[in-house]
C-alpha cells in the first residue's frame, strides 16, 4: 500500500469522560474494521499495560491503523489515536489531538455530559477538530438518549440529532459510527511536495529499536535514510525505519507522507530528544517554522522516593532510569534524608502520574518503596532578593531569610448535580478555593468554577470530591500561575526528634488541622515501645498538636512446649521481620508504612 | 546412655473448651480404643530406634488423657516400659481434668506407674469455669485432688489461668489463695491467650471484657508475689514449684544445651519430636494415624533438620523462658562458639534497656524483660 490516496485517510481520536466507553468503542472499531478476528481480540486492545487495564484508564497514548471497507465501495485508512484520559496528562492529550483531523465524542446515555466531557471536547474544538457525538450505553435501563442529545446541543453547541445511538459493549450501532467517521471527519490536508513537518505526539523506548517516535506527518515525506532534525531539542538523526501501527505491533512501510500517522525509528537513544509536541523536519531541507503548541513538560508534583531496603538504592536508580526512557515527563534527582537514607526526589505531572510510577516501580521492578508526602513547587523569595524553587520542604531556608512565598494555583471546573453543590462548595472553601462562578448545565447540574491552590488538591481532593457527591462530581483543572500565600513548614517530631521525611509545607491556617491529623495517624502506625513516645507537630519550633503512643506493657507468650516451638518461632521471626522493615529515628522504630499512611489524611466527612 | 523424654498425645476430651486450640475432640469408646491400639503399634514400631536411650520422663498430655479408660492408659504406659529402657526414677506424668477420674481410677493409674499428675483447674471461680466451657466445678476439683492424694500421688501440678474474660484481680487472688492452701507441689499459671479459630476468639464480643494489659500484668506480678510468699519457686515464665518439684519433662523443651536432656519423642496424633537436630510432627489426621501406626515413617510431617543457627536460636529463646536463664558456658560448650561473639548486640541492647541481665555466667530476662519477652526474643532470631 505504498501509494495511498490522501483523501481516503481519516485521522481521529475518541474523547469522553472516564468510564463513558471510550476504550470499548475503540475495541469495536478495531474489531469491525476486520484487521483482527474476534479471537485475537483481547479485551480493550488499546490499553496494553496491566495497570491501565486494572484502572480502566489510558495512561500512554496508543495508536492503531485499520482498514475499513466503506459502503461507497472504497477502502479507507483509519488512524485511531488514543488519548490519555486524565488531567495530569493534558498536554499529551493536546498533542495527540493536534495529530488528528476529527474526534468522536462519546457520551454516556445515562450520565450525560460530565466535567471531562466538556474539558476534552473544548480541547478538541480548540484544535479545530471536527467533532461528532455518539451516544453510548443505550442498552442501560436508565439510558435517556434524547435528553442527552439535547444536552449536547445546548451545552456544547454541536449538532447531535443524528448522533449514532450505540452500545459499544454489545456491538450495537458500530457500523453507523464507521460510516460517520468516513463522512464527518475530513481527510487530512498537506502536500508531500512541501518540506517535512511532522508532529511528535508520543514516543517510547524499545530495547531493540531504540526510541520509537509516534508522529503525524503534516507536510512532506519521511523515509528510511532521511536525515531528520527535532526542531525544539535540536537532535539530528538518520531514519532507520518508518511504519504504521498494527494492533499491538509495528509494521514497517516505505515512507510516511503528508496526512499519514506512523512511527519513525532513528539513531535516537534518549526519549528526552523526542519531546512530545516537537516538530520533526528534514535536516537538509527544513521547514520554515515548527508546528505550534510545543511546551516543555514541567513536573507539577514532587515527592521523595526511597527504597524500603536501603541496599536496593542502586536498583531503584536503575529502575527510574529505565522508566524515564519511556516517560520524558518523569523527573528525578538523588537526595538524602536523615530518616530514610538515600533516595530520589521525583517530579511528576500530577498525583495520578506519581501513583502510576510508584506502582510500576513496585510491580515491574519489584521494589518496596517509601514515599514522602507529595508537594508542589513553591517559589521562595528571600530577603536578599534571591528566588528559589522549593521542591523539598527540608530545604526551606530559615524563616528569617524568607521575604515571602508563592504557591501554584489552578483553575478548576467541577461538574456536580445540584443537590451536592453545597457540600462541594464547602469542600472547595476548606481547600482555600476562590469561587469564580457557576453555570447551570441544565436543570439538575452545575459547573462550578474555582481557583484552588495546587497543594490543596494533590492530597485527597479527588477522593473527598467523590465521597461528598456520592461519586457524581467530576473534576478538571489547569495550572493558572503563582500567587503569594502565608505558608509554613510543618515539622513532625517523634520522641522529640524531628523526622525530616515527614515535614511538609502547608498554609498557615491549615497547619493546626493537618498537624493534628498527622499525629493521630502516626499514633496508630507507630508500634508501642518500652517507653512512651510523644508525637508532636510543630511550626517554627512551636508545638501545635500532640499524641502519645503508650508504652508496651505486655508482649509475652504464656506457654511454649514441645509441640509449639515451630509455631512460636515463626511468630518471633515475623516480629523480627516486621522490625527489619522499620526505620530507626533516635531510639524509635517507625514502620515504613507510617511514612505513607500520612499521605492520605482523610478529610471527608 | 543418651537420655530421652517421651510425650504421648491423647487427643480426646469430653467437650472442647472455648479457648482451646489444641488437637483434641470428643470421641466415643470404640474410637478411643482404636486410637489406643494404634498408639501401641507406634510405640512398638519406633522403640527399636531408641535402644541407646534411657527414658527419663514420660508425659501423657492432651486433650484430656483421663477421658480414656484408665486400663488403656495403664496398658500404654506398660508398653512403653516394655519396649524402651525406662529409668527407675523416671517422672511419669498424666494430665487429667476434674470430673474425669474416680478414686479407683486414680489408684489404678498410680499402680500402673504414673507418679505425677497435672490437674487442669484453671479457676476456683465457678462462674469463670462455666464461661470457659469447662465441664467441672471447683468442688469437682477438690474431690479429684483429695482422691489423688489418697491414691498416693505426692507430686501434683495444678493448672491455672489468669486474664480470663470478666476476671478481676480479686477473683484471681482468690483462685491462687484457694490453691495455695492445698499445697500442690507445682503450679502452672498461664495468662490466657485468645487464639484465632477458637470459639472465644470468634465470639469475643459476647464475653465479659478481658482484663486490660495493666491488669494482666498486675495479675502476673501478684502471682509471683503470692506464690513466692508460699514457698513456690518461679522457674519458668508461667511455672512455679516447690523446691525439687520442677517439671523434669517440660524442662526438656526449654533447656536445649548439651548438659541437659534435650531429645524428646512424641507419640500419638500430632505429637512433635526433636531428636538431635531432627524435628518432625506426626500427622494430625486421625484416620491416617489409625492406618499407619505400624509404619511411623508414614506419619511424619513437617520434617526438618535444624541448622546450627536454629539450634542456637532455640537455645536462647527457649532457655530464656527459664528464670535462671541461659549459661554462657553451656552455650559455648554446646556450639563451640562464644555467646557474646554471636549475640553481643541484642544482649547489650536489652541489658541497657533493663530487660536482660547476667549473674554468675547466666543471662536471664528481668521482670521487665519477661513482660515484653517476645520483643526481646525476636531480636535473637536471624532473618
Amino acid at each position: 500500500m505504498s501509494n495511498i490516496d490522501q483523501s481516503r485517510i481519516r485521522n481521529f481520536c475518541i474523547v469522553a469522560h472516564i468510564d463513558h466507553g471510550k476504550s470499548t468503542l475503540a475495541d469495536r472499531i478495531i474489531e469491525q474494521t476486520g484487521l483482527l478476528t474476534s479471537r485475537e481480540m483481547q479485551e480493550q486492545v488499546l490499553d496494553n499495560m496491566d495497570l491501565e487495564r486494572e484502572r480502566g484508564i489510558t495512561i500512554k497514548a496508543q495508536t492503531v491503523r485499520t482498514v475499513y471497507q466503506a459502503k461507497d465501495g472504497n477502502e479507507y485508512i483509519f488512524n485511531l489515536i488514543d488519548t490519555p484520559g486524565h488531567v495530569d496528562f493534558n498536554y499529551e492529550v493536546s498533542r495527540a489531538l493536534a495529530a488528528c483531523d476529527g474526534a468522536i465524542l462519546v457520551v454516556d446515555a445515562a450520565q450525560g455530559i460530565e466535567a471531562q466531557t466538556l474539558a476534552n471536547v473544548y480541547l478538541a474544538l480548540d484544535h479545530d477538530l471536527d467533532v461528532f457525538p455518539v451516544i453510548n450505553k443505550i442498552d442501560l435501563p436508565s439510558a435517556r438518549p434524547d435528553w442527552v442529545k439535547n444536552e449536547i446541543e445546548d451545552v456544547i453547541g454541536i449538532e447531535a440529532q443524528d448522533a449514532p445511538l450505540i452500545s459499544a459493549k454489545n456491538g450495537v450501532g458500530i457500523d453507523e459510527v464507521l460510516e460517520a467517521i468516513v463522512h464527518k471527519i475530513p481527510a487530512p490536508g498537506g502536500s508531500r511536495d512541501n518540506p517535512l513537518q511532522a508532529l511528535v505526539f508520543d514516543s517510547l523506548y524499545d530495547s531493540y529499536k531504540g526510541v520509537i517516535v509516534f508522529c503525524r506527518v503534516k507536510e512532506g515525506v519521511v523515509a528510511k535514510g532521511t536525515k531528520i532534525k527535532m526542531m525544539a531539542t535540536g537532535a539530528v538523526a538518520d531514519v532507520v525505519e518508518v511504519g504504521y501501527f498494527g494492533a499491538g505491533q509495528f509494521i514497517p512501510c516505505e515512507e510516511l507522507s503528508a496526512g499519514m500517522v506512523g512511527y519513525i525509528t532513528a539513531s535516537i537513544k534518549n526519549v528526552k530528544d523526542t519531546a512530545v509536541g516537537d516538530t520533526i523536519t528534514n535536516a537538509e531541507n527544513p521547514c520554515k517554522t515548527p508546528l505550534p503548541g510545543y511546551k516543555k513538560v514541567l513536573s507539577m508534583v514532587y515527592c521523595g522516593v526511597y527504597p524500603a531496603d536501603s541496599a536496593k538504592y542502586p536498583d531503584l536508580r536503575d529502575a527510574l532510569e529505565k522508566l524515564q526512557l519511556n516517560d520524558a515527563s518523569l523527573f528525578y534527582e538523588p537526595e538524602t534524608s536523615i530518616a530514610l537514607g538515600f533516595g530520589f526526589r521525583c517530579g511528576f505531572l500530577g498525583l495520578l502520574h506519581l501513583e502510576i510510577i510508584q506502582e510500576r516501580l513496585e510491580r515491574e521492578y519489584n521494589l518496596d518503596l517509601v514515599t514522602t508526602a507529595p508537594g508542589v513547587i513553591y517559589k521562595v523569595y528571600k530577603t536578599n532578593g534571591e528566588m528559589i524553587e522549593l521542591t523539598n520542604p527540608s530545604n526551606l531556608p530559615d524563616p528569617s531569610e524568607i521575604d515571602y512565598m508563592e504557591e501554584p494555583i489552578v483553575s478548576a471546573e467541577i461538574m456536580v448535580t445540584t443537590e451536592f453543590i453545597g457540600s462541594i462548595m464547602e469542600l472547595c472553601q476548606e481547600r482555600r478555593g476562590r469561587y469564580l462562578g457557576m453555570d447551570y448545565v441544565e436543570g439538575t447540574r452545575a459547573l462550578l468554577k474555582y481557583e484552588l491552590p495546587l497543594n490543596e488538591i494533590i492530597y485527597d481532593f479527588f477522593d473527598a470530591l467523590k465521597s461528598r457527591s456520592r461519586g457524581y462530581a467530576s473534576f478538571d483543572y489547569d495550572i493558572k500561575g503563582y500567587e503569594q500565600a502565608p505558608l509554613v513548614k510543618l515539622d513532625i517530631l517523634i520522641n522529640k526528634e524531628e523526622v525530616d521525611a515527614l515535614s511538609f509545607i502547608v498554609h498557615k491556617e491549615s497547619a493546626y488541622e493537618r498537624g493534628r491529623k498527622m499525629c493521630e495517624k502516626l499514633k496508630d502506625e507507630i508500634p508501642r515501645h518500652l517507653f512512651e513516645i510523644p508525637i508532636q507537630a510543630a511550626v517554627g519550633g512551636k508545638v501545635i498538636a500532640r499524641e502519645t503512643v503508650k508504652a508496651m506493657r505486655k508482649d509475652v507468650l504464656a506457654k511454649c512446649y514441645g509441640g509449639d516451638i515451630t509455631r512460636k518461632k515463626k511468630l518471633l521471626e515475623k516480629q523480627k521481620e516486621g522490625k527489619k522493615r522499620m526505620r530507626q529515628i533516635g531510639n524509635v522504630e517507625i514502620p515504613q508504612k507510617a511514612f505513607m499512611s500520612v499521605l492520605k489524611l482523610d478529610s471527608g466527612k | 546412655m543418651k537420655r530421652l523424654g517421651i510425650y504421648v498425645h491423647i487427643p480426646f476430651c469430653v467437650r472442647k473448651c472455648v479457648y482451646c486450640d489444641f488437637l483434641s475432640f470428643p470421641a466415643d469408646e470404640p474410637a478411643k480404643r482404636a486410637y489406643m491400639a494404634a498408639l501401641q503399634e507406634e510405640i512398638k514400631a519406633v522403640a527399636g530406634d531408641y535402644g541407646a536411650y534411657e527414658v527419663q520422663t514420660i508425659f501423657f498430655g492432651g486433650g484430656t488423657p483421663s477421658s480414656v479408660a484408665t486400663e488403656l492408659l495403664g496398658d500404654c504406659l506398660l508398653t512403653i516400659q516394655r519396649h524402651f529402657h525406662v529409668a527407675d526414677d523416671a517422672e511419669c506424668t498424666l494430665e487429667l481434668n476434674p470430673g474425669t477420674a474416680s478414686l479407683e481410677g486414680l489408684q489404678v493409674l498410680k499402680k500402673a506407674g504414673f507418679n505425677r499428675l497435672s490437674i487442669g483447674l484453671q479457676s476456683a471461680d465457678n462462674k469463670e469455669l462455666k464461661l470457659l466451657g469447662r465441664i467441672h466445678t471447683y468442688e469437682d476439683f477438690l474431690s479429684t485432688y483429695a482422691w489423688a492424694r489418697r491414691a498416693g500421688f505426692s507430686n501434683i501440678n495444678v493448672d491455672l489461668m489468669s486474664a480470663l474474660p470478666g476476671q478481676s484481680l480479686e477473683t484471681w487472688q482468690k483462685t491462687l489463695q484457694s490453691v495455695v492452701e492445698l499445697a500442690p507441689e507445682h503450679i502452672s499459671a498461664y495468662s490466657l491467650i485468645v487464639e484465632e479459630g477458637t470459639p472465644l476468639f470468634d465470639h469475643i464480643s459476647q464475653y465479659p471484657p478481658l482484663p486490660d494489659e495493666d491488669t494482666d500484668r498486675l495479675m502476673y506480678h501478684e502471682t509471683k508475689r503470692l506464690l513466692a510468699e508460699n514457698g513456690y519457686l518461679h522457674y519458668e515464665i508461667s511455672n512455679y514449684a516447690q523446691k525439687g518439684f520442677e517439671s523434669r519433662h517440660n524442662q526438656i523443651y526449654w533447656q536445649r544445651g548439651c548438659e541437659h536432656i534435650r531429645d524428646y519423642l512424641g507419640l500419638g496424633l500430632g505429637a512433635s519430636s526433636t531428636v538431635g537436630n531432627y524435628r518432625y510432627r506426626n500427622t494430625d489426621d486421625i484416620s491416617g494415624y489409625l492406618k499407619n501406626g505400624k509404619t511411623p515413617d508414614k506419619l511424619r510431617r513437617e520434617e526438618e533438620h535444624l541448622s546450627k543457627q536454629e539450634l542456637m536460636e532455640e537455645f536462647l529463646i527457649l532457655g530464656l523462658r527459664r528464670m535462671e536463664g541461659i549459661s554462657s558456658a553451656e552455650f559455648e560448650h554446646t556450639f563451640g562458639v562464644s555467646l557474646y561473639d554471636i549475640y553481643e548486640e541484642p544482649l547489650c541492647k536489652w541489658q541497657a534497656a533493663g530487660c536482660m541481665d547476667k549473674r554468675d555466667g547466666f543471662w536471664f530476662l528481668t521482670e521487665k524483660g519477661i513482660d515484653v519477652s517476645n520483643m526481646v526474643l525476636a531480636d535473637f532470631m536471624k532473618i
